[in-house]
């Protein structure tokens, strides 16, 4: 089996590279150029850094397997910064990695497999998937702190099919003992945590600079509509946000709802930060097959699931649930597996 | 592995790094000390530079020894546009090198007048067009012989007499750093001021190169230091790399004629096989007026990212244009400039071969290369 591994230059997709070929299977890695600046400079936060692409290089050197850094800078600006702008714009909180994973990763560059005469292809993401005969399903990582199965719910048979996952059967300390042990230069490299394209300053300065109209300045209301104060742009705000609001009330506010219609940002309690449910868009069940009913219901990368329950295009939670911004991604579990993610349309007080 | 991308570089000819070993190590001398062990340095260096410069018909205080080709057009371009002349303007052409577009883009942003004149479909720089911009301002018209993507020789000395009849006072530049191993290189028949070279493309080392500066060629050093090379290029001589490049330089001169005919053969029987087994294939480098060892052909249909990973992986290395740091291909500036678009461009590779290239290895990578391209269509 020919095996392309995506290789970001972190310890972990080193490791799956590091495992492919040990099990005996021919391995090619590739990175993804997905960014370049306005002067074509290389993002130097995240997981695409030079010094990131320069890491995966050498890995494959110390692997001895061929290796190449594939353009995908249109499909990344299109498919993901462009989404991240529009869905800043209209009061969304796009979650750009999750994005970059089903856009560029798990569809252009699946797509690519036969182009290299590849089988599969191979990500360093924490999740497990298994096949039993019929279907393939996506469970949870071995090590449950660092589970990727969320950023991974948008996945169908389809994907799954032609996807390992080799390091999701280990714990982030055996990953980087095998790395250790292989004398890997990246045995030992921190996680990233920025976005590639936004780099170590904030979100909204890139906004700003990318996308000046969505800067509208607009009122900031509280729930029952009086009229607090202004503000700059909607794309600054995130639902549940507390701090930079620039009103002083006296009592805790937060962002409770932002209506893009109006430009309008409504701050509240937190008592009135309390969502009953979300309205789903993008609906997509792992086996292909449909769904509903009681599912546990994760709505952040590392929050835990609660119990709701699925009808229709309705996610019903058990309990009211705090700051959940459109835009985000929800996944279903049963236990450990993954039944399926889908977008957050719209809240439901 | 077939090695096709002789452009990008070269191994070094058989004889070379025996030439120039022992200066790394025996023969260690700082070539400006006063002793004995500076003085063989010295003595070899000198040696080596009088070997370079009758190469190309320059004389030797009017060899600059530099780190390789981005050097020199750095230096030429810098050192022409900042000299004392009060003229600051550069004048050069769109499928320029980067080492030279780069440049270019650094003195706009700066604030000097750049100005980057077009070309036709094969390449060809239009002579009137480049003169027409030239003005009291110009400093220097920087103009590449041979074209490192497509192989397309400029008329250069028709270029240099009619820049130099608008004013004589402009000075021009060539990047020949593709041309040496097939062209004929005369300084004074060119005409040109200022001239670039690097080793490494005609079986000498990597990181040494030359700068021919015309004598009474006013040239402000870009890096300043101890004075080596009458102050135009400080520091420290690499004796063994001179040395190396002044015996490759000797070797591609005696073999230049043969050269162009062995390696024309083989590029040309490559190229045939290419036309017979892929249909529709567009060859992007023009039919007249190109060098022997270069072919840039476009595959309609097949990106050339994967077909260069395909071709990598089934032993023949070619490449995609110039290449750029992270190693991904990007869309050929060249190409573009000669008109064709972005994805056409993206659609083009370049094969280039060289002195060890033989009509075997031709012959099988074209086989290799035509079934890829079937297999990715």
């Amino acid at each position: 089996m020919r095996a392309l591994v995506a290789m970001s230059g972190g310890v972990d997709s080193s490791v799956a590279a590091a495992v492919m070929r040990d099990a005996g299977h021919e391995v090619v890695g590739v990175t993804l150029k997905m960014w370049s600046g306005p002067n074509g400079e290389a993002p130097t936060a995240g997981c695409c850094t030079v010094s990131d692409a320069e890491d995966a290089r050498r890995v494959a050197g110390q692997l001895d397997i061929p290796y190449y850094v594939l353009d995908y800078t249109s499909e990344f600006r299109d498919g993901v910064v462009e989404r991240f702008v529009s869905d800043y714009v209209s009061g969304r909180t796009p979650n750009p990695c999750i994005e970059c994973n089903r856009t560029v990763k798990f569809d252009r560059l699946l797509r690519r497999l036969d182009d290299f005469e590849s089988d599969v292809l191979v990500t360093g993401h924490h999740a497990r998937s298994r096949y039993d005969g019929k279907h393939w399903s996506l469970h949870r990582g071995a090590d449950r702190a660092k589970d990727q199965s969320y950023v991974l719910s948008m996945l169908t048979q389809r994907e799954l099919t032609r996807a390992r996952f080799p390091v999701g059967e280990l714990t982030k300390p055996e990953v980087r003992s095998m790395a250790s042990a292989m004398g890997l230069r990246t045995a030992h490299k921190p996680e990233s945590m920025d976005i590639c394209f936004v780099g170590r300053r904030d979100y909204r300065s890139f906004l700003a600079g990318s996308a000046p109209d969505a800067f509208v300045p607009g009122p900031m209301v509280d729930t029952r509509g009086h009229e607090l104060g202004s503000h700059d742009g909607i794309a600054g705000f995130t639902v549940g946000q507390r701090r930079g609001l620039g009103v002083a009330v006296g009592e805790a506010r937060f962002v409770v709802r932002i209506e893009p219609a109006t430009s309008t940002v409504v701050l509240g309690r937190r008592d009135e930060l309390g969502v009953a449910g979300v309205e789903l868009a993008q609906v997509v069940w792992t086996s292909g097959e449909g769904g509903s009913g009681e599912v546990m219901a994760q709505y952040r990368a590392h929050g835990d699931p609660v119990p709701a329950v699925i009808e229709g295009d309705r996610l019903l939670f058990s309990d009211l649930q705090e700051a959940i911004a459109p835009g985000q991604t929800v996944a279903f579990y049963d236990r450990d597996r993954v039944l399926g993610g889908a977008l957050i349309a719209r809240t439901l007080l | 592995m077939i090695y096709l991308d002789h452009a990008a570089t070269t191994p070094m000819r058989p004889g070379v790094w025996d030439a120039m070993a022992p200066y790394t190590d025996v023969e260690f001398g700082n070539s400006s000390g006063i002793h004995l062990v500076s003085r063989r340095a010295k003595n070899a260096l000198e040696e080596a530079r009088e070997s370079i410069a009758a190469a190309i018909g320059a004389g030797t205080l009017e060899i600059v020894l530099t780190s390789g080709g981005t050097e020199s057009d750095n230096l030429a371009i810098k050192g022409a546009v900042f000299n004392e002349s009060a003229r600051r303007g550069l004048v050069t052409v769109a499928t320029e090198h980067e080492a030279v577009l780069e440049t270019g883009d650094f003195l706009r942003r700066i604030g000097m007048p750049v100005t980057v004149v077009g070309v036709d479909p094969e390449g060809r720089v239009d002579v009137e067009d480049l003169v027409s911009v030239i003005d009291d301002g110009t400093a220097i018209v920087s103009v590449m012989l041979l074209n490192n993507e497509t192989g397309f020789v400029q008329d250069l000395a028709r270029i240099v007499e009619a820049v130099k009849a608008r004013d004589p006072e402009v000075l021009v530049h060539t990047d020949a750093v593709q041309a040496f191993a097939s062209e004929p290189i005369d300084v004074a028949a060119l005409g040109v001021d200022l001239m670039s070279l690097a080793a490494h493309k005609f079986g000498g080392p990597k990181g040494v190169g030359v700068l021919y500066v015309r004598e009474g060629t006013a040239l402000e050093p870009v890096q300043h230091g101890g004075g080596q090379e009458l102050g135009r290029r400080s520091g420290t001589h690499d004796v063994g790399r001179a040395v190396g490049m002044a015996m490759a330089m000797d070797l591609a001169l005696q073999d230049r004629e043969d050269f162009g005919h062995r390696v024309g053969q083989i590029r040309g029987d490559f190229e045939k096989r290419l036309i017979a087994g892929v249909e529709g294939m567009v060859v992007n480098t023009p039919e007249h007026g190109r060098s022997p060892h270069h072919l840039n052909v476009r595959f309609p249909g097949v990106l050339n990212e994967t077909l260069l990973v395909r071709m990598d992986l089934a032993g023949v290395a070619a490449s995609a244009g110039s290449a750029c740091q992270s190693g991904a291909s990007e869309v050929s500036h060249v190409l573009e400039a000669m008109g064709l678009t972005p994805g056409q461009a993206r659609e083009s590779v370049r094969f280039s071969f060289g002195w060890p290239s033989t009509m075997v290895e031709a012959e099988e990578a074209a086989e290799i290369v035509t079934d890829l391209v079937e297999k990715l269509r």
